[in-house]
């Protein structure tokens, strides 16, 4: 036994020595600035990362070894993908490469536009209703109905109403998205509201714009911000769902849900087709739900808690 | 107990209200005149004019919307523009592939989703947990067609394990109408089980803190009751409540899930009608999907209730 020579010449004979314990609280680290902020929330950075990515494909499409995504080729139609034609050419011999690349252009426009349309109007109305007594119960009674409309249902009524083209699909699936957000920011303002803070600025005489402006706005921000990433990600699932059943974008303006479209007949006997946009779809989508789930750890711990 | 229930129901009439105001605008703003669509090419003004006076399309907004209104409770949708029959005959067609693939995913997301969020909070932190949060992140982000053509290339065309593609009725035996929704319920599902297992997740790491939870474990009663008895039921409440609120994905989700299955139910009807404008069949779906989100909604804030006695109103 060599374990304890060292220890029997110091200690009387029938104690035991306690092992050297490591350290259970090891130096915090104090990570600051927007790397800081990354290191400590993974998440924020691996989806933020992704759609960084993908934000840089779709401005920087055309000098991504694509061609005319809606260059038509009847001689190389439903080619497997090759060393030509990466992704393969669909059953009008385009390029699936340069259309999907393309179509990352119109999911990202229509979500991020969707995210802050919807993030406005839900904001101004959200306030008007905390705050205004006598109109919180009609517009709320009205958003009620508007939400009890499923919202990819809405959003096709609203299409079927107009032609398609990327503007009108951002404005229908706006309005199918408002009533969630004007909620948030409804019960966001109404426990506000209650704050020692606020009476004290009422108690002071501010008036209510600067109580608006100066307290209520900036504590509405952080869960605004959370909910707008999954608008964002919800939007941009809406808007493949409504090209892929015909009543989204047109079909010559190359999305991938229009992409999926065209290859659903097909898609049997070449996948690819299909596969090519789903991958990129789900990515993207992904990308935009891990930073929401990053964001709602950071900004609100107790939001976070459990899920 | 019964006095809530009456309350809540007739909570619900002004929101069907509204709803139904906002999808009879969606008919009065809509582009084309009827009157001219039946009249025909070869009308003159004057025949136009005594077709719409006849449909009372020359009335005041709300004088059409309180005939209109009239005639949906007495159970008239009315007339499809391009077939020309009765949009309640056309909805009672196709509402069975419709209402058997929201039941049967209804059916396996509960089945599959809360065991899976019960065992992640159990194992909370574990590598179980782990992999079972992970999941639910990606299949949360997984487009319903995207999963349906994964599974679809997968079991059905690699494998040949299920049927690619189509419906057949309940009338013609269980197995057979089962195996053709197998796939698409999974599809569908995929979502709603992700979301139903976060939430589940949460709601158990909540109760499984509490004192009585402990008592139980003092008590030596087995992991499986503490879990599924003990502390099921005192989540329930926030489970059912996006139960409830998840059949708003499950509507959409179907329409498409149809599309990719080839299931003739009311989805395939919807893509019809938006390919051929026809407005009275795309606003007696919008109508009747959400008359069915608005019932299950009552019936969920029914059912806390009997969950949880301890809720009054």
């Amino acid at each position: 036994m060599t374990v304890s020579t060292t220890s029997t010449a110091l200690v009387p004979p029938g104690l035991v020595v306690a092992p050297h314990l490591p350290d259970l609280l090891l130096p915090v680290a104090i990570r600051r600035g927007v790397l800081g902020f990354l290191r400590n929330h993974p998440t924020v950075a691996i989806g933020g990362a992704l759609l960084l990515c993908l934000v840089l494909v779709g401005i920087f499409a055309p000098f991504l070894g694509t061609v005319d995504p809606t260059a038509l080729a009847p001689a190389k139609r439903t080619r497997a993908p090759s060393a030509d034609f990466w992704f393969g050419t669909d059953m009008l011999g385009r390029d699936i490469y340069s259309r999907v690349l393309y179509g990352a252009r119109v999911s990202l426009t229509v979500g991020l536009s969707v995210a802050a349309l919807a993030s406005l109007a839900g904001l101004a109305i959200g306030l008007v209703s905390g705050f205004v007594r006598w109109a919180d119960g009609i517009v709320m009674r009205f958003m009620d109905g508007l939400m009890s409309i499923p919202p990819i249902l809405l959003a096709v009524a609203l299409m079927a109403l107009t032609r398609g083209s990327v503007g009108n699909v951002i404005l229908a699936i706006t309005v199918a998205e408002i009533p969630r957000v004007s909620r948030l920011v409804r019960s966001v303002v109404l426990s506000l509201r209650e704050q020692p803070y606020v009476d004290a600025a009422v108690a002071s005489g501010t008036r209510t714009p600067m109580i608006i402006l100066r307290h209520i706005l900036p504590n509405t921000l952080a869960p605004m911000l959370v909910q707008a990433t999954y608008i964002c990600a919800s939007a941009m699932i809406v808007e493949s769902i409504l090209s892929f059943i015909g009543a989204g974008t047109p079909p010559t303006i190359p999305s991938w849900g229009n992409i999926m479209a065209e290859g659903r007949a097909l898609w049997q006997v070449k996948p690819y087709i299909v596969f090519f946009p789903a991958a990129f779809l789900s990515v993207t989508v992904l990308a935009v739900n891990l930073l929401g789930d990053g964001l709602r750890d950071a900004l609100d711990p107790r939001m976070a808690k459990g899920l | 107990m019964v006095s809530y229930i009456l309350r809540r129901v007739l909570s619900t009439v002004p929101v069907m209200a509204i709803v139904a105001l906002f999808v009879f605008s969606l008919l009065y703003i809509a582009p084309g005149d009827p009157a001219a669509v039946i009249a025909g090419d070869q009308a003159s003004p004057a025949d136009v004019e005594r077709i719409r006076e006849g449909l009372g399309l020359d009335r005041p907004f709300l004088v059409q919307f309180g005939t209109w209104l009239w005639r949906i409770l007495h159970g008239d949708l009315g007339t499809s523009i391009f077939t020309n029959l009765p949009v309640s005959a056309l909805i009672a067609q196709r509402i069975e592939p419709t209402l058997s693939l929201m039941v049967l995913t209804l059916v396996l997301t509960i089945l599959v989703a809360v065991p899976l969020g019960v065992v992640a909070a159990w194992k909370a932190g574990s590598w179980v947990d782990r992999t079972i949060m992970a999941f639910a992140v990606f299949a949360f982000s997984l487009p319903v067609f995207v999963v349906g053509y994964v599974l679809a290339y997968v079991f059905a065309l690699q494998l040949d394990w299920l049927p690619v593609q189509g419906y057949t009725p309940l009338a013609e035996g269980f197995w057979p109408w089962l195996q053709n929704l197998i796939l698409p319920a999974l599809a569908l599902g995929c979502v709603y089980i992700a979301l139903i297992a976060r939430i589940t997740r949460a709601s158990m790491l909540e109760v499984l803190q509490q004192d009585y939870i402990r008592t139980a474990r003092a008590k030596g009663l087995d992991q499986r009751s503490i879990l599924f008895v003990h502390a099921l039921k005192n989540a329930a409440v926030p489970i059912i409540t996006v139960i409830g609120i998840g059949v708003a994905l499950l509507i959409g989700g179907a329409v498409v899930t149809e599309s990719v299955f080839a299931i003739p139910g009311l989805g395939r009807l919807t893509i019809d009608a938006i390919l051929r404008r026809d407005y009275p069949v795309i606003q007696g779906i919008v109508l009747m999907f959400s008359f069915l989100y608005v019932l299950v909604n009552l019936m969920v804030d029914v059912t806390y209730t009997l969950v949880d006695p301890r809720i009054r109103y």
